[in-house]
């Protein structure tokens, strides 16, 4: 688990230094912080669809769960006077509604975790469409949300913090930080926790972990509240971002950015594979690639064939370790049996 | 009532039985799967259990762990009488299973695998994992197995008979009093089996029960303290501690005079179609075999359960590569690279999977048939159902298969005739070789016969013929040459003058035979 996210953070100094070598603008402050902050708001859903990916499940409607809550979100705070953190615990709980229904749907009736997400993609994207008559959701002129922009769009320099303003570094997006504090939390779910363990182990052999004693509906339904709930807090974030939503756009394939950055990091699409730095570092990079698109002047229509393609060579450098690996297992348990009873022949 | 009445008088002496099985009965319909079964096991007693594949083991290891009941009899644990078990009552009892086909998270480690579904916690509310609690716990029953891995190992490192050992570990965990051990070393090399014998006398210095199955009689001979054969769902006898030895166990599991029903016209065998010429499997790298298929010859391929023989036959048919070694093909070197390059070839696999490699259950007798060779059925590239349909009809009446329609879904015909859909799918092309891997198994036994009818027919016609069974009387009946294997290779070949249940016994179980009883 490690020694891959190694190889995955080697592969992101890599790309990074040849980035960076070719326009030295790849290192400067505001296209770091701008980057780091495009990693905060897609890490954020990005973890939540790593906790379903370990179930061996899929969640295909991150994308429209943030266009249609980002939506309900702006209408709350900007038309009905909302408060803006109860319309944030709103929209989370909205979150967290879906995502119990689609783990329902999923673990009670048995459908396949592709068609419930599928089908909610199509329901929440029409919704949202719907909802604001396909025109633009966006804050009227002249209203604005100090506090929720500070945490949600905001900067803070750290060194600057620290020591009262004498010396300067990168002003760093909360975004980030928020992901970042996310990462840890669910870091100690995952790989610390009852609950975590249980992941893995339905995400294996869903059969086996019955016949353990797990709960299992319980922990593939957890999975998929968690996915949507998180992708609930990134519909904040990025109706904060973008400021305006055209809900037939805001949020379209993100969901297939979330399943790109698992895979990158390790993630197993079977199941019972994966860990949280790895999504993180899945999702760092592709930031890093989206970036290295417009650094480097390759014009950004080729932008999905670069993902596609490093992602492809990853997974197949990924695999090709992995049965190497097999194979070396396999030799050193032959040999370990083989020892002592040689040992004992003599 | 009376069983429980006397368990209770004996609940006074010292051994009091911890498990005490009579009079069970479990019957399929047209079978019977057990008939008036009864054992005993002692706290600390290990014992063996032996018998042919079909002897009514695995019935008696449903019954055990409560996922089948049985028609009579009683199961006594610790005194107390049960008609049946559930598998809940089964796990409070205490009574573990270690199957062949392990079940544990190899994304996990080895102590997260012991102690899954039950791990100690931390921090209340919060409910993390104590890993160090949890490798202290297991830590004492790898010690007490001998292992040499630590708690913290991944389970995707450990070798096959590691494995084993951690799934003995969690049975220890759970404070079991029984470990059944179903062919637990039938996968293991020789040194890592030594490793688990060892484990098995560990346990019962702790006073905990060993059922071993296994059809490694050597292995049985060292483990066990008593011995139980079964045969045809009854036991057919048992061994005390002194009494168990090879011979006698293959006498009480051959036991049954031999029949001489099926008596095959003799053959004059013709040219070599197909060579194996020193071919290894992945399955036993190190173990190679040749054989030669020939022309107008059944040729029967014996051996126990694990031997290697469809591992074998995935090789011939171009499923796996081989490991090495090469085949000929009517004096040719033959390469097949995919089972199609095979179906080009002329050599067919009935596998032993029927419903699952067989055939596709949801396509109609007449595509299942027109499925390998479906060129054959069109006509610029559209597929004729007509012919499709003609072909399907002349294999029904060939083949006698009974459906009303050659266009009905192939999943509501009986076992015998879909394995004829099977065959017909073969023959409907032209075999050079053809592989039956079990072709009877479930098969009622009107369409048996009429199956071995349709492969003598095969062969008569020039074709070569390998049919891999486990069927004694079925090896014996139909072949007129019999191969045994034993751990991936041929242990021997049999002539029809040699080819005794007891000769193919031997074999099977890595010995040479001696020149004595000469059969059918």
């Amino acid at each position: 688990m490690l020694k891959k996210d190694l190889g995955l953070l080697t592969l992101i100094i890599v790309v990074g230094a040849v980035v960076a070598i070719i326009n030295p603008r790849f290192l400067s402050p505001i296209n770091i912080a701008n980057t780091a902050n495009l990693v905060g708001l897609f890490g954020i859903f990005a973890i939540g669809q790593g906790f379903v990916i370990i179930t061996g499940g899929i969640d295909l409607s991150v994308g429209s769960i943030i266009a249609l809550l980002g939506v309900v979100f702006v209408d709350l705070i900007a038309n009905h006077g909302v408060p803006w953190p109860f319309a944030v615990l709103v929209v989370l709980a909205l979150g967290m509604v879906m995502g119990t229904v689609h783990g329902l749907l999923i673990t009670k009736l048995k459908l396949q975790p592709f068609v419930v997400t599928l089908c909610g993609l199509l329901i929440y994207r029409g919704i949202a469409r719907f909802y604001t008559k396909d025109a633009t959701a966006g804050f009227p002129f002249g209203v604005s949300f100090p506090d929720l922009e500070w945490i949600t769009t905001g900067r803070t320099d750290i060194v600057a913090v620290l020591t009262g303003d004498t010396m300067h570094s990168i002003p760093i997006p909360h975004a980030f930080f928020i992901m970042l504090v996310i990462a840890v939390i669910m870091w100690i779910v995952l790989h610390r926790s009852v609950f975590g363990r249980y992941l893995y182990a339905v995400g294996k052999n869903e059969e086996a972990a019955r016949y353990s004693g797990i709960r299992t509906s319980r922990v593939i339904v957890a999975a998929y509240v968690i996915s949507a709930t998180l992708a609930a807090l990134s519909a904040v974030f990025f109706a904060m971002y973008t400021r305006s939503i055209l809900p037939s756009g805001h949020g379209n394939f993100y969901e297939l950015y979330a399943i790109a950055a698992a895979v990158l990091g390790g993630f197993s699409l079977r199941g019972g594979e994966g860990s949280i730095v790895g999504v993180v570092l899945g999702a760092i990079l592709l930031q890093v690639l989206q970036n290295l698109v417009n650094l480097l002047g390759i014009p950004s229509s080729l932008n999905f064939a670069v993902m596609g393609s490093v992602i492809l060579i990853g997974v197949i450098a990924d695999q090709q370790f992995l049965l190497y690996r097999e194979r070396n297992a396999r030799k050193r348990g032959r040999q370990r049996a083989a020892g002592p009873a040689a040992a004992a022949a003599e | 009532m009376t069983t429980s009445a006397t368990a209770a008088v004996e609940a006074s002496a010292p051994a009091e039985p911890f498990l005490d099985l009579s009079g069970l009965r479990k019957t399929y319909p047209g079978v019977v799967a057990l008939a008036d079964f009864g054992m005993t096991v002692r706290p600390g007693e290990v014992i063996g259990l032996v018998g042919e594949n079909g002897a009514g083991k695995s019935t008696l290891m449903k019954i055990l762990g409560g996922v089948i009941e049985p028609d009579q009899g009683s199961i006594v644990i610790d005194g107390e009488a049960h008609p049946s078990l559930t598998v809940a009552q089964s796990m409070a009892a205490g009574i573990a299973f270690v199957h062949q086909e392990l079940n544990l998270f190899d994304n996990l480690s080895v102590a997260a695998n012991v102690y899954i579904g039950r791990e100690p916690r931390k921090y209340g509310f919060l409910q993390l994992v104590d890993n160090d609690r949890l490798e202290k716990l297991v830590q004492p029953l790898l010690d007490q197995l001998g292992a040499t891995f630590s708690p913290a190992t991944p389970v995707s490192r450990l070798s096959l008979a590691e494995q084993q050992i951690v799934e003995i570990a969690k049975a220890l965990s759970l404070d079991s009093r029984l470990v059944i051990l179903d062919e637990p070393t039938s996968s293991l090399p020789i040194a890592e089996t030594e490793k688990l014998l060892d484990v098995i006398a560990g346990l019962k210095a702790h006073d905990i029960s060993v059922i071993f199955i296994s059809h490694r009689l050597h292995e049985v001979v060292q483990a066990s303290d008593r011995v139980l054969v079964l045969r045809d769902g009854n036991l057919v006898g048992e061994l005390g501690d002194d009494d168990i030895n090879h011979d006698a166990m293959v006498r009480l599991m051959v036991g049954r005079d031999l029949k001489v029903d099926y008596v095959p016209p003799a053959r004059t065998s013709g040219e070599v179609v197909l060579s194996i010429k020193a071919v290894r499997t992945s399955t036993y790298p190190n173990r190679e075999i040749s054989l030669d298929l020939r022309a107008g010859e059944i040729l029967g391929l014996a051996g126990l359960v694990g031997a290697g023989r469809t591992e074998l036959a995935r090789v011939l048919f171009g499923i796996d590569r081989p490991a090495g070694g090469r085949l000929e093909l009517n004096g040719e070197e033959a390469h097949f690279a995919t089972a199609s390059d095979a179906v080009a070839a002329g050599v067919f696999l009935v596998p032993e999977d029927r419903k699952g490699a067989g055939l596709l259950l949801d396509f109609a007798i007449a595509q299942n048939i027109s499925l390998p060779n479906l060129s054959a059925y069109a006509r610029r590239r559209w597929v004729s159902r007509e012919a499709e349909i003609a072909q399907a009809e002349r294999s029904r009446t060939h083949l006698d298969i009974r459906a009303p329609d050659v266009r009905q879904r192939t999943s509501a015909l009986s076992g015998g005739n879909q394995q004829k859909v099977v065959l017909a799918k073969w023959l409907a092309m032209e075999p050079k070789a053809i592989i039956l891997d079990e072709p009877t198994r479930g098969i009622d036994i009107g369409a048996k016969s009429e199956i071995y009818r349709l492969m003598r027919g095969l062969a008569d016609s020039g074709v070569a013929v390998l049919m891999i069974s486990s069927d004694m009387e079925e090896v014996i009946g139909v072949s007129d040459r019999v191969a045994v294997m034993h751990e991936g290779h041929i242990q021997g070949t049999l002539d029809r003058d040699q080819c005794s249940e007891e000769n193919i016994l031997q074999l099977a179980v890595g010995r040479s035979i001696q020149e004595r009883g000469r059969g059918c």
